[in-house]
């Protein structure tokens, strides 16, 4: 199928990606891998699927429910540490930027 | 220590090394040492490991010398053995970077639950093994850390996306890994690289920890030298976890190494039979007759896995294997499967809607990489994701987007979950007939490094026999089963199994029966004996020949 400019530009968008002009996937190269990729999978409707129910899971599955409580048993990785405060510092500690107990993100409501 | 002693260390099985070990003829600082070693002589050629855990293995290795002492591990056959892991697996406070830019530095805060499971069996992880980005791509070449090389031939690919696992496995440079796989992600590089892989069944082990690519399709899955070794690790890995909520939970007991004993002994009665005729009678051993140890398998050729785009050499191996199940006594028939040209198509969809939606997560906020400059939110998310995924993973990002965009999901998604409905039920057809299906792992060698990068949709293509066997959630076990020469060079082909869910027994009898069967009967080479020689005194003269040109 042809893709046009504004269709991976929305498509883009909504990965949020910055497709780039000069290097690596350029947004021309992106353009002509989809229209390719997309054509390829398109052969899949030469298969009959009719009255053929879509299938997300092949074993049958059920939505697994817990009480919301702290399992302590399941705070391995802090196990060596004790209270909240630095079981949250452990989980802080890979952000690229953090305050006081909190994620730093640019101001987003003015 | 002496390298002859090392050498020896590294070419004993899983399970012969584990055994020693507990016999107190090898110690687990001694059986790290050797296999620290190989890494340190060879790495820097494959490039298999994104990171070597030199310290904290010693020290792991001296606690599990300790625990033994102190009598834990008694039922634990691997205790003391190291393992090499894929580096999308979390390791507790240990960089897991999934071999991209926008996690690097990551240090989880939580240990996965095969990880834990490694731990409580005894095992020395020795390092975090490379991979495709995110684990997309087939060919370990899509990773920020740099291309992992083909063991047997460095030109090439290892294939992917655990090409570092199966890589350090071939190179000797770990007796087991940890791989995963989506589409073909162990299988795939374990036959490249001359070694065995088993994707389970889906739900059979836990993916808690395991960063997510799709998640309907992921499972962990161990790579090792011998089918004997990959039952022992799957036996400490599987089984039901709260924490995964796909995880099955079922009364079906996850017990792998008993099949492997039983294969055993069918061959010792025989060879005790034969000795016996042989005093008797004076007749040759050698012309003997294999024990019928598969007798009652059915097992079906997939019409569809031998026809047009298949390598003749490879075909001729995995054709000449098949023989050699059936003279173990299997019943081979060749079976239709019409939809599975299908799975490709199919495949790419799902797993890259459901990639564009767990990759959504990289925000630069919680953890990994932040772009150095941007003017607010919607700017830091941009560029933060544009510089740090590489090309195949937004390739298939896009790829997600679009098919499950307002307009395009009837057609695209949803069609796809359909063919997905239809593939199931062409294998369930074929199962009410058969035990296993056979075909190749892949229609080719593995091929030179470049070569696929230059055209996605010809990679893609590559996972022609695997993607299937996710989409149905069925195991997949790769086996070696000889070689293809390629320009001079002879280039491991493997054969794949596929068994109905939770067939894990019929596959590991089988591959276990064929592996005895061609150690026994001499037919194929010692693959790995040859293999120990020839990679080491390789990478010997190519090391002296790089420092002999360091120092002009």
């Amino acid at each position: 199928m042809k893709i046009e400019d504004k269709t991976i530009e929305y498509v883009a968008a909504l990965a949020k990606l910055e497709l780039s002009e000069e290097e690596g996937l350029t947004h021309e190269r992106a353009r002509g891998d989809l229209e390719r990729i997309l054509a390829y999978i398109e052969t899949m409707n030469e298969l009959d699927t009719e009255g053929i129910e879509p299938m997300s899971h092949v074993f049958p599955l059920k939505n697994v429910m817990r009480e919301d409580v702290v399992r302590e048993d399941m705070i391995r990785q802090t196990e060596q540490m004790e209270g909240r405060q630095i079981r949250r510092e452990a989980l802080l500690s890979n952000a690229p930027s953090q305050k006081e107990g909190c994620f730093v993100v640019p101001k987003t409501v003015e | 220590m002496e390298t002859m002693v090392q050498r020896e260390i590294t070419a004993w099985t899983a399970l012969e090394l584990g055994r020693r070990i507990r016999a107190g003829e090898v110690s687990v600082t001694e059986a790290l040492k050797a296999y620290l070693d190989n890494i340190e002589q060879t790495d820097g050629s494959y490039h298999a490991y994104v990171s070597v855990w030199r310290e904290q293995a010693f020290q792991r290795a001296k606690q599990v010398e300790q625990e033994l002492k102190e009598g834990k591990y008694a039922d634990s056959p691997l205790a003391g053995v190291p393992i090499a892991v894929k580096d999308n697996i979390c390791t507790k406070g240990e960089e897991t970077t999934c071999a991209s830019r926008i996690l690097a530095g990551f240090r989880p805060p939580y240990q996965a639950e095969v990880v834990d499971r490694l731990l409580s069996a005894g095992m020395v992880i020795i390092g975090k093994t490379n991979m495709d980005e995110f684990a997309m791509g087939s060919t370990t070449e899509t990773s920020a850390a740099g291309a992992t090389r083909n063991p047997w031939d460095t030109s090439r690919v290892p294939g992917g996306s655990s090409g570092g696992s199966a890589a350090a496995v071939a190179a000797f440079e770990a007796p087991v890994a940890l791989g995963s796989d989506t589409g073909g992600s162990i299988r795939q590089p374990s036959a490249f690289c001359g070694v065995a892989g088993i994707k389970p069944t889906y739900g059979t082990v836990s993916r808690y920890g395991l960063i997510a690519y799709a998640s309907s399709l992921d499972q962990i899955g161990p790579i090792a030298r011998s089918v004997e070794d990959l039952a022992a690790m799957l036996e400490i890995i599987s089984g039901w976890d709260e924490k995964d909520s796909t995880s099955v939970s079922s009364e079906y007991k996850y017990t792998y190494l008993d099949v492997i004993e039983a294969v055993k002994q069918a061959f010792k009665d025989e060879k005790d039979r034969k000795e016996l005729k042989d005093r008797n009678q004076g007749g040759d051993i050698k012309n003997a007759c294999p024990p019928q140890v598969l007798a009652g398998l059915r097992i079906g050729l997939p019409k569809e896995y031998f026809g047009e785009g298949l390598d003749r050499e490879v075909k001729k191996c995995v054709l000449e294997a098949a023989e050699a199940l059936k003279a173990l006594g299997a019943r081979l028939e060749e079976v239709e499967l019409p939809a599975i040209k299908y799975a490709i198509p199919a495949y790419y969809v799902l797993a890259s809607a459901e990639a564009s939606s767990n990759l959504s997560r990289y925000d630069g906020v919680k953890y990994g990489y932040r772009t150095a400059d941007y003017e607010g939110l919607q700017e830091l998310y941009k560029k933060t994701r544009s510089e740090g995924f590489g090309e195949e993973v937004k390739r298939r990002m896009l790829i997600g987007a679009f098919v499950l965009s307002s307009g395009y999901y009837e057609a695209y998604y949803n069609k796809a979950l359909k063919v997905k409905a239809v593939i199931k039920q062409n294998f369930d057809r074929a199962f009410e007939q058969y035990d296993l299906l056979l075909s190749p792992t892949a229609p080719n060698v593995a091929p030179r490094l470049g070569e696929s990068l230059a055209d996605p949709l010809k990679m893609y293509l590559g996972d022609i026999y695997t993607v299937a066997v996710n989409l149905a959630g069925l195991p997949g076990i790769s086996i070696p089963v000889g070689f293809a020469e390629k320009d001079g060079k002879r280039l491991p082909v493997g054969l794949q199994l596929i068994g109905r869910p939770f067939g894990e027994r019929e596959l590991f009898q089988a591959a276990y029966a064929y592996e005895r069967w061609q150690k026994a009967s001499g037919e194929v080479k010692e693959l790995f004996a040859e293999k120990a020689e020839g990679g080491q005194r390789d990478d010997r003269e190519r090391r002296e020949a790089d420092e002999s040109k360091s120092t002009i």
